[in-house]
């Protein structure tokens, strides 16, 4: 029997015995661990265990107990990150438990993004120095303790598993006997860390330590926390963003059994109730009237329309370089094209939750989110308390993909909790999670360039609009009209283009609220540059990969998983009518990526992916599984959207409601995929949402290939397909 | 276009006629349970707000996405469109105890050994449709393994490793003939 090894959520007892130890600049890089203060220090001495910094703790009967920093959402960080810690610990997995870290800025902030929050793929490339930092860190302290019980030298020990060993003698003491010591070493200033040849657990395949109780069903996400007495409660939201609740009849409702309660907030009605069967009758049951307010004849289309309009200004200019009109003015051919792309809902399979414990000073959260700080300060505020009388207990996730990075969804939780007596548990259903989603951006992209008589690009201009997550969530980080993740995958591409001229305009959709969408900026910017570089060798009547490949002189590691995609594709091998082969390349998060899709287009113009070959240079793998898997799971995520994700409104409402009308790519539609990862010792770089951006232009550029059209609004449009 | 997949095996063939009833007995595991709610509560609440089951997941409510799959006599069933009043005597086994059955216990470990859960959300329905699935058929073909599991919607896309987990878990069986 595995144990499970996830505690349940981290405990106040942890939130009390972490706050004793401080952190040195935290936020915005640098080092992570606090080993200064001398109180925390007897503290953590009388406590009885060993923990010399806010991730690691170890007790006297040697249970190494690591808190997770990142969270768990499917991407495996809760196996990664152990592996990162315990190498340099010298501890095998089957010694560590893990904890969800508690909100804590200074502690757990990942060192890239400056807030504690887990997202654009970069909590190994956050982690992987300060973590094994942290192992180290503690290794050297246990070691110090234990060669002075003994009188030897450091030099002559050595650990493994968990124990300090005297080699000449061969003792050996367990790092729980040397803990109450260990606490009183000295903390190094400087650790060296392991070379990659010495590396025991990082590059295997580690299994996944979350796994066992995800296949036997104990696994708890925020959906399943059920303190005593708790009520489920579930609602219904202006279906037109910004409307507010007129009128409500709730006789009926409140005559279902089982139904306790009836919330009217401003722009949502709750029913609680003893059970969700009961709050969803009682839902159902509710007859209520909405003021649709000023978005009531919001349509997609003008969502579009003012966008489109938005491209024929002028932007920010994201990156120049040379003279792009000049260039394109002397040009052989110029070709041009404009893109759309559509709002998209995350569906993650954990519908919305949060359940809330508002006391008379103090409010309690259980939830499942990727920004537990941010969960605590809008949801403190919400309540009008201070954030350090909110305690969050965060969960495994359901399914985050940026949707978890909100905390509308506990502020809202925190509002109807207001009003009941004792703890609820408010459950979004499907419809309410897809019709209130905050979405994918739409974006619209005019795009040109300017081909020489080899048909080379020496100019290549794009204008592109659409709104701005970040200037909304970390608003410092959008500056001068510009943020780092609306632009990603438009500019510094892997491509020799000497006339480069990139702009952006920020133009917030009315009446729909956006949000991060696994692979965010690159999940449109690398639609449109991988489309339109296609579209440059076809106008150029050039091979796509050839084309793509002599555009490569400065970028080695784009043109080695090129070539390696290429060849395991059987690139240019013919195919039977009606099939294509279609290639996309891409740098984003830190990773190189070369994809090449087989699609099959029907001749009723449906497309099926049949195989993708795909090939990866993510730096230093951790976990060689976790890569492929997270490359599978990627290009499943981008082959849903292109193929089937939109989200439209009409009079304001989102027209999709659930599973049936936002479809999900399912097992009879899923390609084969093979992954090739090209071996490399560089820092790692970002594997949790790379394939997704990557698929989109891939399945685009292979449906031109088999079917001869251009497709340049996702997602695939079956009607523009179909051969007579 | 949308397509709703079929969900004709989520749905029970026979209903008994509403009676006054203040509560209801039902057998989940082999444990019998007395259940105070309306006749038409799905089966789903009743096992996780109810009886505090919580391995029985919530992922839509009309059938389409497979999480709330438990199984009642032996057949994969979707527990959120299942009302309480339609069970009767049946014998409902969930992910909790699904490692008691010989294929339930072949499915949980093809799963761990190849590694196939990422959030892990969807895997307990994921689960109980792979363990009916082999349970009934110890050798399926990829067309059987479609058929039974396209109406699980995994949104981590880890459908490759479900297949492939479910060939190495028919690999113990016996060979047939």
């Amino acid at each position: 029997m595995i144990p499970d090894r996830i505690a349940f959520c981290a405990s106040d007892t942890n939130l009390s015995r972490r706050s004793f130890l401080g952190t040195s600049a935290a936020i915005g890089g640098g080092l992570m661990l606090s080993l200064t203060l001398p109180l925390g220090r007897s503290e953590a001495a009388s406590s009885d265990s060993f923990a010399p910094n806010a991730f690691i703790r170890i007790g006297s009967d040697s249970q190494v107990v690591l808190t997770m920093p990142y969270v768990e959402m499917g991407q495996g960080t809760y196996t990664s990150i152990p592996m990162l810690i315990a190498e340099e610990l010298d501890v095998s997995l089957k010694q560590v438990w893990l904890e969800h870290a508690p909100p804590n800025e200074k502690l757990y902030a990942n060192p890239l993004l400056g807030v504690q929050a887990t997202g654009n793929s970069n909590a190994m490339r956050g982690a992987w120095k300060p973590l094994r930092e942290a192992g180290a860190t503690a290794r050297i302290m246990l070691v110090a303790a234990a060669t002075k019980r003994w009188g030897v030298d450091a030099k002559s020990c050595r650990t493994e598993d968990g124990e300090v060993i005297h080699v000449p003698t061969g003792r050996r003491l367990k790092y729980g006997e040397v803990v109450a010591d260990a606490a009183n070493m000295p903390v190094p200033g400087n650790v060296t860390l392991k070379s990659p040849g010495d590396f025991k657990l990082i590059g295997t395949r580690a299994k996944r330590l979350d796994a066992p109780e995800k296949v036997n069903g104990t696994a708890l996400y925020g959906i399943d926390a059920r303190p005593a007495g708790v009520k489920i409660a579930t609602l219904a939201q202006s279906p037109v963003f910004g409307g507010r609740v007129k009128s409500v009849d709730d006789t009926a409702a409140k005559a279902v059994k089982g139904v306790r309660q009836i919330v009217r907030l401003d722009d949502a009605v709750a029913v609680v109730a003893d059970h969700m069967g009961a709050a969803k009758k009682g839902l159902a049951a509710l007859k209520i009237e909405w003021d649709d307010g000023q978005h009531a004849k919001l349509a997609t289309e003008e969502i579009a329309r003012k966008l489109e309009q938005a491209t024929l200004g002028s932007g920010a200019v994201a990156q120049n370089i040379g003279d792009a009109d000049k260039a394109m003015a002397s040009a052989t051919t110029k070709v041009e094209a404009s893109y759309q792309v559509p709002f998209l809902a995350h569906a993650t399979m954990e519908p919305m939750n949060c359940t809330v414990h508002f006391r008379k000073d103090e409010c309690e959260i259980w939830i499942g989110n990727q920004a537990v700080a941010r969960v605590q300060a809008m949801a403190a505020k919400e309540a009008g308390l201070s954030p350090d009388k909110v305690i969050i207990r965060n969960h495994l996730i359901g399914g985050g993909f940026g949707r978890r990075l909100e905390a509308d969804g506990a502020v809202r939780a925190v509002q109807i909790a207001k009003h009941v007596d004792g703890p609820v548990k408010v459950v979004w259903t499907r419809e309410e999670d897809i019709q209130h989603d905050m979405y994918r951006p739409y974006w619209f992209d005019r795009i040109s360039a300017g081909l020489d008589k080899q048909g080379k690009p020496v100019a290549w201009k794009n204008r592109f609009a659409g709104s701005s997550v970040i200037a909304r969530w970390l608003p410092p980080a959008f500056k001068d009209g510009l943020d780092p993740d609306s632009t990603e995958g438009a500019i510094d591409l892997v491509y020799d283009l000497p006339n480069f001229h990139v702009e952006y305009v920020r133009a917030e959709p009315p009446g729909i609220p956006t949000a991060f969408w696994r692979s965010v900026g690159p999940s449109h910017n690398v639609f449109v540059t991988e489309s339109f570089i296609d579209e440059l060798a076809a106008a150029a009547k050039q091979d796509a990969v050839a084309y793509r490949r002599a555009l490569l002189g400065k970028s080695p590691r784009a043109k080695a998983v090129l070539d390696l995609a290429a060849e395991k594709a059987g690139w240019g091998q013919p195919l039977p009518k009606g099939t294509g082969r279609g290639v996309s390349l891409q740098f984003a998060f830190g990773s190189w990526l070369a994809l090449v899709a087989e699609v099959e287009v029907s001749k009723a113009g449906t497309v099926r992916v049949q195989r993708v070959v795909c090939a990866i240079d993510c730096g230093t793998v951790i976990n060689p599984d976790t890569v492929q898997a997270q490359i599978q799971s990627g290009i499943i995520f981008g082959a849903t959207a292109a193929l089937y994700g939109e989200i439209t409104l009409k009079d304001g409402r989102v027209e999709q409601t659930n599973f049936d009308t936002y479809q999900m790519l399912r097992m009879n539609e899923t390609p084969t995929i093979e992954v090739h990862v090209v071996e490399s010792t560089e820092p790692p770089g970002g594997m949790g949402e790379t394939g997704t951006s990557a698929i989109v232009p891939a399945i685009a550029n292979a449906v031109f290939a088999a079917a001869g059209r251009r497709l340049r609004k996702m997602p695939v449009d079956a009607s523009l397909l179909k051969r007579a | 276009m949308p397509r709703s997949w079929d969900s004709s095996h989520s749905k029970r063939s026979f209903h008994i006629v509403r009676k006054v009833i203040m509560s209801f007995a039902i057998k989940v595991n082999d444990n019998t349970h007395s259940v105070d709610v309306d006749g038409d509560t799905p089966l789903l609440w009743v096992l996780r707000d109810v009886l505090g089951m919580t391995g029985t997941k919530f992922g839509c409510g009309i059938a389409q996405c497979g999480a709330c799959t438990v199984h009642i006599d032996g057949i994969a069933t979707r527990s959120c469109v299942t009302s309480i009043e339609s069970l009767g005597k049946s014998q409902i086994t969930t992910i909790e105890a699904i490692g008691n059955t010989p294929a339930g216990a072949k499915i949980q470990k093809a799963w761990l050994d190849h590694e196939v859960v990422q959030c892990g959300y969807c895997q307990s329905g994921q689960i109980m449709s792979a363990s009916a699935l082999l349970a009934s058929n110890p050798h399926p073909s990829n067309a059987d393994i479609d058929d039974a599991m396209s109406g699980n919607i995994c949104r981590c896309g880890t459908y490759v490793r479900i297949r492939e987990a479910i060939n190495l878990a028919a690999q113990t069986n016996e060979k047939r003939g």
